[in-house]
């Protein structure tokens, strides 16, 4: 660790530079493109993809021996899935205010389809 | 804009707090002067990157937020007794029981928990400071900013009042104009870096420095605890993170994610919050239940009954403790499936919290037990706590749930676990651990006094409330004058007054011990009972706690060096210590981030703007920053510990 201590953090300066122009890019698409929105979304998820990788490999210990090559980055990552697993499902779930089970319908699903058919009149 | 734009006024309680804070501030000034004690406290406590000292300014703000958040309990308590009185108006009541809820759970109870494991954890697997020194200064100033301007809120543009849950949409823009929800927004956002920061750096500490031939099946209960909770913080507080950004985003930048309008969904609020809200109370019982594992152990003079499986059912405990937060908002009407699946998860947290239980008793069972202070409130806790989980199994059934939702029943359940549980825990582990940090014990006479005011205090206070519930007392409730309610509200508020006796018999418990109480000669401060490595080291614990650090393969290390006469000074094996430096960048870093949420409040962004520069600026400094700390030499430890061993 002493020795790395003073050199030019090359990697760290790439990484921050590449975050920065594909969090430039990603409020570009949103705000100042005339792209469809399925290709922004699609856009900015293959950025978000990229960004992780970027956190990953140029900030985070995934490549390095002393984290077991990343044994244990990968093991807290798989934790972290886990957790993101159980807030979107959670989240749906419960807020799906359990309509899908009882059968009685309503709610939610009734109110969508009311939203799609609105649209359609208006084209 | 004149100072009276921003400025509470109006309300005479509000008056006389602000008198109370300018004189208070002024004599604190004047006395600093006088005794020229700024260099001091500059040196030795606001740049320390210490974990003793950290973990004391942690307790010390703590204790007044204890006493900030009592007065506002009691406050409430007056008004509840006497509701003719028009002692509070409506407002004031609403502002008040949303800073008693917020201020007790983040900025007392995590805190002063934090305090603790800031002192002792290190001590405990034998390490001479946290992994990341500088980060734990940090994380105590990003608390202590956000302490300070959450609390600052009710002289300067009025307090939140959208309770401690702060739910959409009330809590939003449209309800709820003006700074005081942002208060709130940032002052838990500012907070939560911290504790998020000390999660990691309790995680890293525990995981990579403990002793050497320290397994984790080795590891001191309390240190167990505080490895599950950190686990639970780093899980849980990102969701707080990502949830209060959002609200701000909606209140002040006119985003629409928890909104009426727009297609925002004000429920999602409710989602996410206890999605952090239930992980969150774990937070603050877990390391209860090491502290008084640890005393319970100690003054039973037993080796802790069932130790395996104590740290399995934490393990458990804190998977479960994701699983369960619909449970907060049965009510909300989500279908009897969703509410099903809950209710029973919920229900599955009282196996292994009963395992604890069992255990604590098996390890009281036969044994010859010593009636000190921090033992009484250990003992005092398994009762009282089974009454408030017992009640919380009721509240766990969906079905019950909706005769039992939001009314004074709940109140009481969650004081009964929050008080016996958390509040007893820091009050037995600040009592226990006293003789570590300052050298002397708190005096057990009056520290008994304390005990059984607060302990019957405590009871008077809650247990009626669990009928007023019944009755159909509702929460947050400002006019109560309804007939068959008021007795036991009258008997409530005498309760309050108890406890808030046992608190102040406490503090002077802390001056009367100061002057008088025989100074700590060795470490082993409980009449030579302890069994794990804090007490090895010498009172008061040397900067760099451990001269040489023993090897450990067993739980209740310390039992066996006492029996083999080792010690944490091997002269012939020291060898130079690295510490690190003291540095005065995290108060300034977290003091500009501060700034920077005290203009997001009031949507000053010239100052928001400026704050957060402030901070990237701080973070560049770092960045650069090639303090490698220094090395404290063989002589100088020889001569410290020479004088601390009257060798």
């Amino acid at each position: 660790m002493a020795s790395s201590n003073k050199r030019v953090p090359t990697n760290h300066v790439i990484g921050f530079v590449l975050s920065l122009a594909m969090t430039l890019v990603a409020a570009w698409a949103a705000i100042g493109s005339d792209l469809p929105v399925s290709w922004v979304i699609i856009g900015i998820m293959i950025l978000a993809l990229l960004q992780a990788g970027v956190q990953l490999f140029m900030f985070m210990h995934v490549t390095e021996a002393s984290s077991g090559n990343g044994h244990v980055p990968w093991n807290m990552m798989f934790h972290g899935f886990a957790l993101a697993g159980i807030i979107v499902a959670g989240s749906l779930f419960t807020m799906s205010f359990g309509f899908d089970h009882d059968g009685h319908g309503g709610g939610g699903g009734d109110h969508q389809q009311h939203e799609e058919q609105q649209d359609h009149s208006g084209h | 804009m004149h100072i009276t734009d921003i400025l509470v006024t109006g309300e005479p309680i509000i008056y006389g707090a602000m008198v109370s804070m300018v004189l208070v501030g002024i004599a604190l000034l004047f006395l600093l002067t006088y005794f020229k004690k700024w260099g001091w406290l500059w040196r030795e406590w606001l740049t320390t990157v210490d974990h003793k000292k950290i973990g004391v300014m942690y307790i010390l703000s703590a204790l007044l937020m204890l006493f900030r958040g009592g007065v506002d309990a009691m406050m409430m308590r007056v008004q509840l007794a006497f509701p003719d009185l028009g002692f509070l108006n409506s407002q004031h009541y609403n502002e008040i029981f949303t800073t008693h809820g917020t201020i007790m759970i983040i900025f007392m109870a995590m805190p002063f928990l934090i305090g603790l494991m800031n002192i002792i954890v290190p001590l405990q697997i034998g390490a001479r400071d946290f992994a990341f020194p500088y980060l734990n200064a940090l994380s105590f100033w990003s608390f202590f900013f956000g302490m300070a301007l959450f609390n600052i809120s009710f002289v300067i543009g009025g307090a939140p009042d959208a309770g401690w849950t702060s739910y959409t949409p009330l809590s939003g823009a449209a309800m709820s104009p003006g700074p005081g929800q942002n208060f709130y927004l940032m002052g838990l956002q500012l907070s939560g870096i911290g504790t998020l920061a000390t999660g990691i750096n309790l995680m890293v500490t525990i995981l990579k420095m403990r002793a050497p031939g320290m397994k984790l099946f080795h590891m001191p209960i309390f240190t167990w605890s505080t490895l599950v909770t950190s686990f639970i913080i780093v899980f849980a507080f990102p969701i707080l993170t990502v949830a209060l950004a959002l609200l701000t985003l909606d209140r002040i930048f006119g985003s629409q994610f928890f909104t009426l309008t727009g297609e925002g969904m004000p429920m999602m609020w409710a989602n996410l919050f206890w999605m952090w809200g239930h992980p969150e109370v774990y937070i603050v019982i877990l390391p209860a239940f090491g502290i008084f594992s640890e005393v319970i152990a100690t003054f039973a003079k037993k080796r802790l009954f069932g130790y395996n499986v104590m740290v399995w059912s934490m393990i458990v405990i804190a998977l479960l403790s994701f699983l369960v937060w619909v449970h907060h908002f049965f009510t909300m009407g989500a279908g009897a499936f969703v509410n099903s699946i809950f209710s029973i998860s919920t229900m599955l947290i009282a196996v292994p919290t009963g395992v604890k239980i069992f255990n604590w008793l098996a390890t009281l069972y036969k044994s010859k037990i010593e009636f000190t202070v921090p033992m009484m409130w250990s003992l005092a806790f398994i009762p009282s706590f089974i009454l408030g989980g017992v009640t919380g199994v009721m509240l766990g059934m969906a079905a019950a749930d909706y005769q039992f939702h939001n009314s004074y029943f709940l109140i009481a359940h969650f004081h009964y676990v929050l008080i016996a549980g958390t509040v007893f825990a820091c009050f037995a582990g600040l009592t226990f651990w006293y003789p570590k940090m300052f050298g002397h014990k708190m005096n057990e006479r009056i520290g008994k006094w304390a005990f059984w005011l607060f302990f019957f205090g405590f009871h008077v206070c809650f247990f009626p409330q669990y009928f007023l519930g019944l009755d159909g007392m509702p929460r947050r409730l400002f006019i109560t004058n309804v007939a068959e309610w008021l007795p036991l509200n009258v008997i409530s508020t005498v309760g309050a007054f108890g406890m808030g006796l046992g608190f102040m018999v406490f503090v002077y418990n802390v001056y009367y011990s100061f002057r008088y109480s025989e100074r700590e000669t060795t470490g082993d401060s409980w009449n030579g009972n302890g069994r794990t490595l804090e007490w090895a080291t010498t009172t008061p614990v040397p900067y760099y706690n451990f001269a040489t650090v023993p090897y450990v393969d067993e739980i209740d290390p310390y039992l066996r060096m006492k029996e083999e006469g080792k010690t944490t000074y091997e002269e012939s094996e020291l060898k130079p210590i690295h510490m690190p430096s003291y540095t005065a960048q995290p108060i300034l870093f977290m003091a500009l981030l501060g700034l920077a949420s005290f203009g997001l409040v009031f949507e000053w962004m010239y100052v928001a703007i400026f704050g957060l520069i402030g901070g990237v600026i701080m973070m560049i400094v770092r960045s650069f920053d090639y303090d490698d700390g220094y090395y404290v030499p063989v002589d100088e430890i020889k001569r410290t510990e020479k004088k601390a061993r009257g060798l």
